[in-house]
């Protein structure tokens, strides 16, 4: 009795610690334990906040996504379930649950079976090297970024089994296309990031985000995003995420208006949600990392807001981006196959090498010790990037030799 | 410049988004069940059977000439004659409809059948909230259920009905003149009988 008090107490003192962000007393706490249980406590301890928030936040995501792109179009959105239409993630969630579960006849059973849960699975993993806050660290690998990598890679292999299985011409065509894509942009995606790497000298995301913080003169945060190449890189890496998340304007795997719904076709009830979950985990995934990257994670935005809990600032940042990535959603339509493959490999890889060479130059001119010499390092990199964009751009503008169109009899 | 035009659309749905929530004109939405607005006049959902005066079974238009039963693409409708004729509105002597059954379920609101009645005795309803919660009953509706007078033909398609209502006025007068016409003329001669050469 007298331990069961104690392991409550603990474990009340620990989420105290944690909403307070201040270092916990996991390793105390689990000394209490006996040695059998303790790793089993520890990695529950780990895991369940995971599981809780960011499926909750998948739910008000879907509502969010379905209020902003009605607006939008100048449409209402959900209104009728719960004030505002709150509970529509409740009610879609208990549709889900409650529809028969189909699998064709002709399918392949165990893959198709196997599909949405080897893909729900590297989604989670991906979470455990995000640093959520200051303390809040699930697993601070030395080389977190390659593992979020190697998770993130092993997600194209899933949607992939989810098209053969599903013995479907629209789901192979969806997958295919998917592969294709994901293989196009993963290098982009990891090129830009690569830059972090090169200027923090670390794989590991704790470092990564510790090299971003303090301010220049209180006001400016130091963040990766504020530098040429890191700028450069940051919209590099959310257009590489939005692909790699199969996401409007690059949601040609699912295409609806072609594909029925790509590789998703022959899916239905809940494994159908749990491909929806993967998708929008996989969102949060790329929006918690391009924060962590290029953001500045965890760190408040000015010093005097610095009392402010650490966490609220990273799940504010990925909140905000993923409003961006609704926006985006609301406003591009969905590029054509031929276009999503020139994109990658005519204009994002070529960006993203040179802002690799950009980063080294940022890198090697912070021995200049002259003054104004910040400002003229940032306008040389800034023109270093920008030249090659404005020559790309005319490049693929003209690229196609398309005349504009001429109508014969409908002018 | 590369990405312009991204960010020229990017700005006009942030003013969609914004301008939704302060400008009422913007928002095309009508919260159906308890807002309602007042059906179009060229809107169709389903056939009904138009009568004249009050009496539904005497004052039904329709003359069982089966055309709608025969045009119609999914084959909704079923129609038998009846053996005792009733006068239409010229005052001539119909077949009518013994039984006139339309199958909700099936009927694909084209609205062919209204198209190929010479008598406009058929047209297309525009009420929609015919849902209820007997799921198989009430698919099939009879003769009784169809016939809807011409008031409510009126109601929902007012220039239509006027423009029916002056061209059956204007037949059943140029039926009058010449019906008046023929009672006050002499009864003409009857036809020569014709000869046996004409035969062949």
């Amino acid at each position: 009795m007298d331990t069961l008090i104690h392991i409550f107490s603990g474990i009340v003192t620990l989420l105290w610690r944690v909403v307070t962000d201040q270092p916990d007393q996991k390793a105390e706490l689990l000394q209490a334990l006996p040695q059998a249980i303790s790793p089993l406590v520890n990695v529950i301890l780990s895991i369940s906040p995971i599981l809780m928030i960011f499926p909750g936040l998948f739910a008000l995501t879907t509502w969010l996504e379905r209020k902003g792109l009605g607006r939008i179009q100048n449409r209402l959105g959900p209104n009728r379930t719960g004030p505002f239409g709150l509970f529509q993630p409740v009610a879609d969630g208990l549709k889900m649950l409650t529809k028969e579960d189909i699998i064709p006849r002709n399918a392949d059973q165990v893959i198709h079976f196997l599909a949405p849960i080897t893909l729900v699975i590297p989604t989670f993993l991906g979470f455990a090297v995000l640093p959520m806050g200051r303390h809040l660290v699930p697993l601070n690998m030395d080389a977190g970024l390659l593992f979020f990598f190697a998770m993130g890679a092993s997600t194209e292999l899933s949607i992939f089994m989810a098209g053969w299985g599903s013995r479907n011409k629209y789901s192979l065509v969806g997958a295919m296309r998917a592969i294709s894509q994901m293989i196009s942009y993963e290098i982009p995606l990891i090129i830009s990031s690569v830059t972090v790497v090169m200027l923090t000298g670390s794989l590991s995301l704790v470092n990564i985000v510790a090299h971003q913080s303090g301010w220049l003169g209180g006001i400016i945060p130091r963040w990766n995003v504020l530098t040429p190449w890191g700028f450069a890189g940051f919209v590099l890496f959310l257009i590489a995420s939005l692909a790699e998340a199969n996401r409007s304007p690059f949601d040609i795997p699912e295409a609806e208006s072609e594909l029925i719904a790509g590789h998703l076709t022959e899916y239905s009830g809940f494994k159908y949600a749990l491909f929806f979950l993967a998708e929008y985990l996989g969102l949060f995934a790329m929006a918690g990392l391009s924060t962590t990257l290029f953001l500045g994670g965890w760190n408040a935005p000015f010093e005097f807001l610095d009392f402010v809990p650490s966490y609220i600032w990273f799940f504010s940042k990925l909140v905000g981006l993923v409003l961006l990535f609704i926006w985006i959603r609301g406003t591009v339509p969905r590029l054509r196959v031929d276009q999503l493959l020139n994109f990658a490999w005519k204009f994002m890889l070529p960006m993203a090498l040179i802002n690799l060479v950009v980063a080294a130059i940022w890198h090697y001119t912070s021995v200049w010790v002259f003054p104004a010499s910040l400002i003229l390092r940032w306008l040389f990199c800034a023109a270093l990037i920008l030249i090659p964009y404005f020559a790309l751009g005319k490049f693929i503008s003209n690229a196609g030799h398309f005349a504009p169109r001429t109508y014969r009899y409908a002018e | 410049m590369l990405g312009e035009g991204i960010l020229k659309g990017m700005t006009q749905t942030a003013r969609n988004f914004l301008g939704s929530y302060h400008d009422p004109k913007r928002m095309t939405t009508v919260e159906f069940p308890e807002d309602k607005i007042p059906a179009m006049e060229n809107a169709r959902n389903f056939p009904f059977l138009v009568f004249d005066g009050t009496d539904p079974v005497q004052g039904l238009r329709c003359v069982a000439c089966q055309i709608c039963e025969k045009e119609c693409p999914p084959k909704c409708i079923f129609i038998e004659k009846d053996t005792t004729k009733k006068p239409d509105y010229i005052g001539k002597l119909q077949f009518q409809p013994k039984t006139f059954d339309i199958d909700v379920s099936v009927c694909m609101s084209c609205q062919i059948c209204v198209e190929v009645c010479p008598f406009d005795a058929i047209k297309m309803d525009t009420r929609f909230e015919l849902s209820t919660d007997d799921r198989f009953g009430q698919l099939l509706l009879k003769k009784r259920d169809l016939a809807k007078p011409n008031e409510y033909y009126h109601q929902v398609h007012p220039t239509e009905a006027t423009e029916v209502d002056e061209r059956l006025a204007a037949e059943k007068a140029k039926a009058d003149a010449k019906a008046k016409a023929a009672a006050a003329a002499p009864k003409p001669a009857a036809a020569p009988a014709k000869t046996p050469a004409e035969k062949v």
